[in-house]
């Protein structure tokens, strides 16, 4: 038998099967299966314990036949000051201190509904000391203006519907509380997942190398080839695990209710995520592979890749201290369109809301502009180090060689 | 298909101030077991890469069946690395099969010549072990399995002998025969001079990346000294001194060897030693592999 196989191969062929081996290998590796996961679980876990924890109102408060007029008036004062205060009517004030002795209730309004008085187990937190405030100065100033033979109604009518008209410049943005978390949860997503996925790229490089299998993997195709389909194999398990991972995330947030705002700008989150990690991962990927080419063993990776991953650990350092107090912030509103912490920053904000339209498409063009140039400079370096073994090539070295 | 043989013409490489190959040429027809031998550092493995792309020449061409050789047609070549490489952590049998695919092989008949070759070297038992699990001696048989799954019509193999035992020695000269036998040039670098005497049916002999001596091992044999063994039990010390164009380079015991000079009889030495009594082996012996490459590298020295 000698007939002499077919051996024409496309280009993208070429691709296809380094990126399917890559495939292959990551999804039977079992540190990415418990990693996914992990992270998949502790996002779906930390959707439960909101739901727990902001199921219920801010405060729960009894009230005594006597004082049942009562109620009406401190919910209203309590939502004045952001306070969500749930009022339950006991049978008599003995019924009530029971309860606020077991926890159940936090204050129990006692009295004739003239003045507030409250019973507690032993003080009360501010918010709800606030409200009850605010509930006894409005006590307070009805029975003044009834005094003056006034009709606290009306009265309470034009105080509320005198407010100052307010003028801005520019229309400010209302950040929603639920935005700024998904905000920060996707910064954590698309950092972790450009530091692991990233690092794989320069460890499968170096294995490479260092195995010396890429003698023979070079002998039947081209050094861009074998790059390619290596940053492209780990990078579509990256998307995988990334889609998995939030859209997971996002169902779980939607199915128990934690989650508020409407689906679309939910699957906005998500698809953002997603540009932003294929963007983010390119750029950074394909120059770890370059670097990665350089040293010939695993324990030299962390050196050469420390400072463009430096990078990565600012923009999301940045991002996830700046952000949540000052989503505006106009330092890291420019950062955010910087090719190197565009990938970080972007989706955060973009997870936040209310970034011009403007700036999210310059973002992503810079980017898109930058990805050919890290092209043709990782290929470079990578053809011209991958094949020298033994001490770590310097980058000037394999800048230089033809 | 095209039963060509494989040419390298003029390939010269240099690495800075270093010269690793100066005009290297030598031809490998179709069919015929090409031996390269030569001290460390003559620049074997450097041929090899160039022939295979994975490093480019200064100067010079590589062409087969007369064509440049090209990245399509290399993919017909069967080649084991002088640094043996596998990935550790994949399974004997996906990598062998990913390889063929890499040399075109779809997949189903990459599955088939897996089983096929794993079968013939003795490591199908092995196939869905990790290369890292397995001893040196099996990872070798993996490494050749990995130039030969593809059928190659041209085989390359960088010191494919060194670490094999004598059963597998034996299989992978087997293999070789075998190939050129199906009209494949091999070409394979060895230190083991006596297996490249046995097998190769022409040889190389390179030396500060320069081709010195190349032509079939009857040939390079001929061209040296030639040397007399006699053994004569009974004959004194100094009895083959006296005989004219004769010089004695070691006489152990019964056993004497002989240098003939030109124009020598070897009757003569003959008749004096059957004067001093019996004579229990009398032959001309031509120099060996062994001897002829020590020759060369001695010249080198001396040049």
């Amino acid at each position: 038998m000698n007939a002499s196989p077919d051996v024409r191969m496309g280009n993208w062929e070429a691709v296809g099967l380094v990126a399917g081996r890559e495939v292959g290998t990551r999804l039977k590796s079992k540190a990415f299966l418990v990693t996914t996961a992990a992270t998949l679980l502790l996002l779906i876990g930390f959707t439960l314990f909101m739901k727990t924890v902001s199921g219920g109102s801010d405060a729960t408060v009894g009230v005594t036949p006597a004082a049942a007029a009562l109620q009406a008036p401190l919910k209203g004062a309590g939502s004045a000051i952001g306070q969500d205060i749930d009022t339950r009517a006991v049978a008599d004030e003995a019924a009530g201190r029971a309860q606020v002795d077991d926890g159940t209730l936090d204050a129990l309004l006692v009295g004739d509904g003239s003045s507030i008085v409250v019973v507690v187990k032993k003080d009360i937190d501010d918010p709800l000391r606030n409200a009850l405030n605010v509930l006894a100065g409005q006590l307070a100033l009805n029975q003044q203006i009834v005094g003056l033979g006034g009709d606290p109604v009306a009265v309470g009518q034009a105080v509320s519907g005198a407010k100052a008209e307010v003028r801005p410049l520019e229309p400010p943005f209302d950040y929603n509380g639920q935005q700024l978390v998904i905000g920060m949860i996707a910064g954590v997503l698309i950092y972790m997942s450009l530091l692991i996925n990233g690092q794989s790229v320069a460890q499968g490089v170096v294995e490479e190398k260092s195995s010396r299998v890429v003698e023979l993997l070079l002998a039947t195709i081209r050094p861009w080839q074998l790059m390619a389909g290596k940053v492209l194999g780990i990078g579509v398990v990256g998307l995988a695990q990334m889609v998995v991972i939030g859209g997971g995330g996002v169902v779980a947030g939607l199915a128990t209710g934690v989650l508020t705002i409407s689906v679309s700008a939910a699957v906005g989150t998500v698809v953002w995520l997603v540009v932003w990690f294929l963007l983010g991962f390119f750029a950074y990927s394909l120059v770890f592979a370059a670097l990665g080419a350089l040293v010939s063993r695993q324990e030299d990776v962390g050196g050469v890749i420390t400072p463009p991953l430096m990078f990565v650990i600012l923009g999301y350092v940045v991002g996830i201290s700046v952000l949540p107090n000052d989503p505006g912030n106009h330092l890291v509103e420019v950062l955010s369109i910087v090719p190197l912490f565009a990938p970080t920053l972007m989706p955060m904000r973009l997870a936040m809301g209310g970034v011009p339209a403007w700036e999210a498409g310059l973002a992503v063009v810079l980017m898109v502009a930058l990805i050919p140039a890290l092209v043709w400079l990782s290929g470079r370096i990578y053809r011209n180090a991958v094949m020298r073994s033994g001490g770590r090539v310097k980058l000037s070295d394999a800048l230089r060689a033809a | 298909m095209a039963q060509g043989r494989l040419e390298i013409d003029g390939v010269s490489k240099r690495y800075g101030d270093v010269v690793a190959l100066r005009e290297m040429t030598f031809e490998v027809g179709a069919g015929e077991l090409f031996g390269f031998v030569g001290s460390n550092g003559a620049g074997k493995t450097t041929t090899m890469r160039i022939a295979l792309g994975v490093l480019a020449a200064d100067r010079g061409e590589v062409r087969w069946a007369g064509e440049p050789i090209t990245l399509a047609t290399r993919r017909h070549i069967g080649y084991m690395p002088e640094e043996r490489g596998l990935y550790p952590k994949m399974k004997v049998g996906e990598q062998l099969v990913y390889l063929a695919r890499l040399h075109g092989l779809k997949a189903d008949a990459a599955r088939r010549s897996v089983a096929e070759w794993t079968e013939r070297l003795g490591v199908a038992g092995r196939r869905d072990d990790e290369v890292q699990k397995l001893s040196l001696g099996n990872q070798q048989r993996v490494q050749l399995a990995a130039a030969l799954v593809h059928n190659p019509a041209i085989l390359v193999l960088d010191e494919p002998f060194s670490g094999l035992d004598p059963v597998a020695v034996d299989v992978m000269s087997e293999v070789l025969l075998d190939k050129a036998t199906d009209g494949v040039p091999v070409v394979f670098s060895s230190h083991q001079l006596d297996l490249v005497e046995r097998l190769c049916h022409r040889v190389g002999i390179v030396r500060s990346g320069q081709m010195v001596a190349c032509d079939t091992v009857d040939a390079l044999r001929a061209g040296g000294t030639v040397r007399l063994v006699v053994e004569a039990p009974l004959a004194p010390p100094g009895w083959a001194a006296d005989i004219p164009g004769v010089t004695v380079t070691e006489q152990v015991g019964a056993r004497t060897v002989l240098e003939l000079g030109d124009g020598a009889d070897d009757q003569a030495v003959l008749r004096a030693a059957l004067d001093t009594g019996p004579v229990t082996e009398f032959s001309r012996r031509r120099q060996s592999l062994t001897e002829l490459f020590r020759n060369v590298v001695s010249q080198e020295v001396a040049a």
